[in-house]
C-alpha cells in the first residue's frame, strides 16, 4: 500500500452513560422470584449507587463507539519505546478461555487444581530456563511489584546474614519504578551516571560500591536500548562486597535465548509478561511480573509455592525463610496461561527469533531514520533506539509535535521525554511483530513529518488533525482534572 | 522552546548549575527557577514547596516540580531556613512558566552563610555555560 494509513472516516460522537440514561430503561430481566421475601436490615440498605438506565443496546453502542476511537496494536503499529507493544496471538486468549482454567477458583484444594498448578509448575520452570536463572515465583502482579519482591528478597537475604544495608545501585537511565521500589523497601537509592556510550562503566561502580550497599538494580539491554556491556564485572564489584545484582527484565525481548542472565552475575530478575510474553498491555488486561532467582536465594521466595511430590502438584508453605505471600492468591493467573500459551506455540527456536528480529528492525528503524532525526548514541542498539528532536528545535518544533503528527499518519507516537538522560528523547521500539513493509511506511512517515518542520512547522504545532481529539491540553488536564464519570 | 538568545536572564539575580535562581532582598534570599529551566520543562502542573521552618543546606533538594514532560527535583541555592514559600503555586503553577522571576518564586530563605551567594553563576557566566552545553 503506498497511500499513506492515516485517513480520516465517520466517527461517531458518544456521551456519557449518565447523559445517555433515561428512567425506566433496563438491558435485563431477571426470573420470577420463587423464594419468600426477605428484607435486609434497615442498616445494611441504603438508596444505592447512582447508576444511569439503559438498554442494552445503549451499552453495546456506548463501548463500541468508544472502541472505534481507540488505537491499539490490533489496529496498527505501536512502538513505545521500553513497553514492548507486541502483538497478542489470539490462541492465547483462546487458552485461557478454556472453561477448566477460566472457572478455576483460588481456593479450590490442591487435589482438584491439578492441571493448574502443572502449568503453573512448569510456567515457572520454562521462565527459569529463558533467563538462565534457577527458581520463579509467579505472584507479582506486573513489572513494579516484581521489583518491590526482589528488594524484598534482597533485604531477606542480608538479614538471613544477620546485616542490614541501607543504599541500591541505580543508574540515571532506569525506569522510574526502580528507585520508588527500593525507597518503598526502606532503601535509599544511588544514582549513577551512566557514561559517554550510554552503559555503565565498572569504575563508576566501584566508586559507589560499598559495606552498606545492599546491590545494584540495573536494566539490561537499558532504556536506551543498549546491551550493558560490563554487566559481568560490575557483577564481581558488586558481588565481592556481598552485595546482589538485580536485572529489570522488562527489555527482556531483546535478549530471550540469547543472554543467560544467571551467567553474568545476574541474582533476581522480574519479567513483563506482557511484554515479552505478549500478553495484553495497556488497558487490554492486568500484567504480570514473575521473579526468577539464582538457587541462594530460592529459600526466601514468596509462598505458598508448587512443588511435585509423588507425581502430585501441591502447595508447600514451609519455607520459614520466606518473604511470604506477595499476592492474595497465586498471582494474575490468566495472564500466565497466556504467556504459558505463547512460550508453548514458540519453542525454544522461534523465541530466539523474536528477539533476534526486535533487535534487527530497531537496528533497521535506527539505521534509516539517523540523518533524518538526531542519533543519541550512535551505535549497535537492541530492541529499541533513541532519537532526540535535536535538528528541529531551530524550526521550533518539538519532539511532542513529531509525536503528535505521527497519529495524523496512521501510527502510535513512540515514548517520548524518556529516557531523561537524552533531551527530547523519541524512543522507538518497533518489536517482531512489524514486517519491513510496515517499517518503511513508518520510516518514510517520519522522513514526511520532518520535512514538514522545515516547511510548514505549524502544521506539526497544530497536529493532530485528523484524530476523533484534536491537541490536547495537557496541562490544563493535569492542573484542572475532569474525573466525572 | 527558546533559542539562547531569546532567554531572559536579568542581572541582578545569581544563577545555581541546575537552574535555579537565588536574589538578595534585604537579608533574605527569594529563589526560583530561571527562563532556561521553565522553557525546557515545558508547562510546569505541579510545584511541591517545603513548610516554613524547614531548614536546608546548601544544594540539598527542597521542591519538586512537574511539568508535562518531566519531574524534577530542585535544590536549594544558598543553605538557611524557609520563612516563606509561594502559597500561589499550588493554585497556578503555570505562574513558574509565565514570570518565573516574580510572581513564579518559591521560597525565600533567611540564609545561615549569605556568602553563599557569592559561589553562584552571574547572568554572563550562566549564559556562557549555556552556550557551552549547547
Amino acid at each position: 500500500m503506498k497511500e499513506s494509513l492515516g485517513t480520516t472516516g465517520l466517527i461517531l460522537n458518544e456521551p456519557l452513560l449518565w447523559e445517555k440514561g433515561k428512567k425506566g430503561r433496563c438491558g435485563f430481566s431477571i426470573p420470577r422470584r420463587d423464594v419468600e421475601s426477605c428484607p435486609l436490615d434497615e442498616d445494611l440498605t441504603c438508596e444505592g449507587p447512582d447508576f444511569p438506565d439503559l438498554s442494552e443496546v445503549d451499552v453495546v453502542r456506548h463501548y463500541t463507539r468508544l472502541s472505534q476511537w481507540n488505537f491499539g496494536v490490533d489496529s496498527g503499529m505501536y512502538p513505545l519505546g521500553s513497553c514492548t507493544m507486541k502483538y497478542s496471538p489470539k490462541t492465547n486468549e483462546k487458552q485461557a478461555g478454556l472453561s477448566g482454567f477460566s472457572g478455576a477458583h483460588p481456593l479450590l484444594p490442591a487435589n482438584l487444581s491439578q492441571g493448574a498448578l502443572k502449568i503453573m509448575f512448569e510456567f515457572e520452570q520454562y521462565l527459569a530456563e529463558i533467563t538462565g536463572m534457577d527458581a520463579t515465583t509467579l505472584q507479582p502482579a506486573a513489572g513494579a511489584h516484581g521489583e518491590l519482591t526482589g528488594m524484598l528478597l534482597i533485604y531477606a537475604f542480608h538479614k538471613s546474614k544477620g546485616v542490614r544495608r541501607s543504599k541500591i545501585i541505580i543508574p540515571d537511565t532506569a525506569h522510574g519504578t526502580n528507585p520508588a521500589s527500593v525507597t518503598l523497601c526502606g532503601y535509599r537509592p544511588v544514582s549513577v551516571r551512566s557514561n559517554e556510550q550510554g552503559i555503565l562503566s565498572a569504575e563508576a561502580i566501584a566508586d559507589v560500591m560499598d559495606d552498606d550497599t545492599a546491590g545494584i538494580m540495573v536494566t539490561n539491554p537499558n532504556t536506551l536500548g543498549l546491551f550493558e556491556e560490563n554487566i559481568q564485572k560490575i557483577a564481581e564489584i558488586v558481588h565481592s562486597k556481598d552485595g546482589l545484582v538485580y536485572c529489570d527484565g522488562a527489555n527482556m525481548n531483546a535478549v530471550m535465548g540469547i543472554v543467560q542472565m544467571g551467567k553474568i552475575g545476574v541474582d533476581i530478575i522480574h519479567l513483563n509478561l506482557h511484554k515479552t510474553f505478549s500478553t495484553p498491555h495497556g488497558g487490554g488486561g492486568p500484567g504480570s511480573g514473575p521473579v526468577c532467582v539464582k538457587r541462594h536465594l530460592e529459600s526466601f521466595l514468596p509462598v505458598p509455592r508448587v512443588i511435585q511430590e509423588n507425581g502430585r502438584f501441591i502447595l508447600a508453605e514451609n519455607y520459614p525463610e520466606s518473604i511470604d505471600k506477595v499476592s492474595a492468591f497465586h498471582g494474575n493467573f490468566g495472564v500466565m496461561i497466556k504467556a504459558y500459551s505463547y512460550i508453548r506455540s514458540m519453542g525454544p527456536k522461534n523465541l530466539k527469533k523474536a528477539s533476534q528480529l526486535a533487535v534487527l528492525n530497531a537496528n533497521y528503524i535506527k539505521e534509516r531514520l539517523k540523518r533524518t532525526l538526531h542519533l543519541a548514541f550512535d551505535r549497535p542498539c537492541m530492541h529499541e533506539c533513541v532519537f532526540s528532536d535535536k535538528y528541529q528545535v531551530a524550526h521550533k518544533v518539538m519532539t511532542l509535535d513529531m509525536a503528535k503528527r505521527l497519529m495524523d499518519y496512521g501510527f502510535h507516537p513512540p515514548t517520548i521525554y524518556f529516557p531523561l538522560v537524552v533531551n527530547g528523547a523519541i524512543m522507538i521500539e518497533p518489536t517482531e511483530t512489524e514486517s519491513k513493509e510496515d517499517l518503511d511506511q513508518y520510516i518514510e512517515a517520519f522522513k514526511a513529518i520532518v520535512n514538514e518542520a522545515r516547511e510548514n512547522p505549524d502544521l506539526l504545532h497544530e497536529a493532530p488533525k485528523s484524530c476523533k481529539v484534536k491537541r490536547l491540553d495537557e496541562a490544563a488536564a493535569a492542573r484542572k482534572p475532569c474525573l466525572a464519570g | 522552546m527558546k533559542e539562547i538568545s531569546e532567554l531572559n536572564l536579568p542581572d541582578d539575580i545569581r544563577y545555581a548549575e541546575d537552574h535555579e535562581w537565588a536574589r538578595l532582598e534585604g537579608d533574605r534570599i527569594r529563589v526560583g527557577l530561571d527562563d532556561y529551566a521553565q522553557d525546557q520543562l515545558g508547562d510546569i502542573v505541579f510545584v511541591e514547596l517545603p513548610q516554613i521552618g524547614d531548614t536546608f543546606e546548601k544544594g540539598k533538594e527542597f521542591a519538586t516540580v512537574e511539568s508535562v514532560k518531566a519531574v524534577v527535583e530542585c535544590y536549594l541555592p544558598v543553605g538557611g531556613e524557609i520563612i516563606a514559600v509561594n502559597t500561589a503555586l499550588e493554585e497556578s503553577p503555570e505562574l513558574v512558566n509565565k514570570s518565573p522571576y516574580n510572581d513564579g518564586w518559591f521560597v525565600d530563605v533567611n540564609p545561615s552563610d549569605p556568602s553563599e551567594m557569592d559561589d553562584l553563576m552571574t547572568n554572563a557566566e550562566c549564559l556562557e555555560k549555556l552556550k557551552g552545553a549547547d
